[in-house]
């Protein structure tokens, strides 16, 4: 039971980072089909963005202002970073073949991916100590501040997406956008800015998703968005791709059924577990939980 | 009806890549009237008015809806300009709700207008009875009422209506060609496409005929009905 109930607490602290950066994912993907493979650099990125402000900008304070203050520069960084990647990578490919947006995002993936090597170094860095080592010890399942802290601000930035695209409207307009562009514009919806939006979002919830992936495993290095990116990809597919809950569900299952295999099986299988789990959904439910809510009729 | 020309093509060309759709048709829309655009499948139709509609880019020639040319203008801005186009296919937003639908109809005022949408109601009580329902589970004729109902949101000054009658129940085609009528009675110019030219020119004031991107004949909808070629063409009757 002690091993259930702390694989439940890790799979949910993993989950949340996974659904955060999944959002990303599925959010330009229900607007463009198109898979945006830079959105795991871009989460990596922020991590370092995140260390950067906090050593030079902020002079390695960690006051609970501080910390904030790093949250919303790294976050407001990363929304540039993302609609400039948008313009430069995405838009100029909107009419052209499918093939090609997706070499250019994967183009994308790898320039952002060597910007951080030559910025920051090839090696490791160590993420700072930005909320207090506090561990919680009930009857043998240990719980950290730091997991609290990312559970509680992931599902509040969640429930808030949620709220903006279910019951605002913009929200309105950008689910209208990812229907049917044509007649979102007939509705007089600048689809551009809608994208732009959109990149904002997805990048900001995949920074601060970069800096808990920072605080939470400290270690930091270029090429991490590959996995943590396609970790949170799965997460979007098996919520259903273009879905906005679903990527939450989907996060948070993944995390959950990765923190499982690791606690009863092994931690070195948690990996391939994953990769099976991905195959197994694209043979049974291709469309993921959530995935095409109606049938469309003709 | 006053003479006031409120909408206004002239020498337009519109081309798919080298083939050519519509080549260089002029025509006209006066306040208050419903104009009628008859032609078979591929006339370039659907073309015209999605190049009114900025979806597609003119490659010569100007569209003028009250003075202002609006080729220059991208897509999302026309429909603040005072025209509303309700596509070919109904193009609802299928896993929104029918509320939703209209009110993004809407999208462009501040405020929804309260009164347009009771007028929506009134003209298509099957949407408000299935305001909460999804649009892709209406049948193909509540989305085209869906459909007109969204571009009536805007509070239009001309509707653009793309085959309203396609694949429709004959039943429900009878009704939404009545709500037609109303909706041009409230004083909205109509510009309406179809395919069933003799349902569209008894509703309508004037017509053109289009035919692969010219236009073939225009007239008053008697001018046209009397006509052999239209009779001929589109309404199947052998001289």
């Amino acid at each position: 039971m002690d091993i259930f109930l702390q694989q439940l607490a890790n799979g949910l602290t993993i989950g949340s980072m996974f659904a955060l950066v999944a959002l990303g994912y599925t959010m330009v993907y229900g607007v463009m089909k198109l898979i945006n493979f830079a959105h795991g650099d871009m989460v990596a990125a922020s991590a370092f963005v995140g260390l950067t402000i906090y050593t030079q900008v902020m002079g390695q304070a960690t006051s609970l202002l501080a910390v904030i203050v790093i949250f919303l520069l790294t976050a407001l960084t990363m929304a540039c970073v993302g609609v400039i990647l948008e313009r430069l990578a995405y838009r100029p490919l909107r009419n052209a073949p499918r093939l090609s947006a997706v070499v250019s995002a994967l183009g994308a993936s790898l320039v952002i991916q060597n910007g951080i090597m030559l910025v920051w170094g090839p090696r490791m860095r160590i993420f700072p100590e930005l909320v207090p080592q506090v561990y919680w010890d009930f009857n043998g399942v240990v719980i950290s501040m730091i997991q609290v802290i990312i559970l509680v601000l992931s599902l509040v930035l969640m429930l808030a997406l949620y709220l903006f695209v279910e019951k605002t409207r913009v929200g309105a307009a950008v689910r209208a956008a990812s229907i049917d562009q044509d007649a979102a514009r007939l509705m007089g919806i600048n689809v551009n800015s809608i994208i732009a939006l959109i990149f904002i979002i997805g990048s900001s919830l995949g920074a601060v998703g970069g800096l808990f992936i920072g605080l939470y495993y400290r270690g930091i290095t270029f090429n991490m968005g590959w996995q943590y990116g396609l970790y949170a990809f799965i997460a979007a597919i098996l919520g259903g791709i273009g879905n906005i809950p679903g990527a939450m569900i989907g996060g948070m299952l993944l995390g959950l059924f990765n923190a499982f295999i690791a606690g009863y099986v092994s931690s070195t299988w948690a990996d391939a577990f994953t990769f099976i789990l991905l195959i197994l959904i694209l043979i049974v439910r291709p469309t993921g939980i959530l995935g095409e809510r109606v049938a469309e009729k003709v | 009806m006053s003479n006031d020309v409120l909408f206004e093509i002239k020498d337009l060309e519109v081309s798919y890549g080298s083939i050519a759709a519509i080549k260089g048709i002029s025509l006209e829309v006066r306040k208050g009237e419903i104009v009628t655009i008859l032609g078979a499948n591929g006339a370039g139709k659907t073309t015209t008015m999605r190049t009114i509609s900025q979806l597609l880019k003119a490659k010569n020639g100007s569209i003028k809806f009250k003075g202002i040319e609006l080729t220059h203008l991208p897509a999302h801005k026309i429909v603040k300009l005072g025209i509303s186009h309700s596509p070919e296919g109904r193009r609802v937003f299928s896993i929104l709700t029918v509320e939703e639908n209209l009110m993004l109809g809407a999208f462009t005022r501040s405020k929804v207008n309260k009164e347009t949408l009771n007028w929506v109601y009134e003209l298509f009580p099957r949407l408000q009875e299935r305001r909460k329902q999804l649009a892709g589970t209406l049948s193909g004729g509540e989305q085209q009422m869906l459909a007109i109902g969204r571009s009536l949101m805007s509070d239009p000054e001309m509707l653009l209506l793309d085959e309203p009658s396609l694949g429709i129940a004959p039943i429900l085609v009878k009704a939404i060609f009545e709500q037609i009528k109303a909706i041009a009675g409230k004083g909205v110019t109509v510009l309406l496409v179809e395919q069933n030219a003799k349902a569209a020119l008894k509703l309508a004031d004037r017509g053109y005929v289009l035919d692969v991107g010219k236009i073939a004949l225009e007239g008053t909808s008697a001018e046209l009905l009397a006509s052999e070629k239209v009779q001929e063409a589109y309404l199947g009757k052998k001289h």
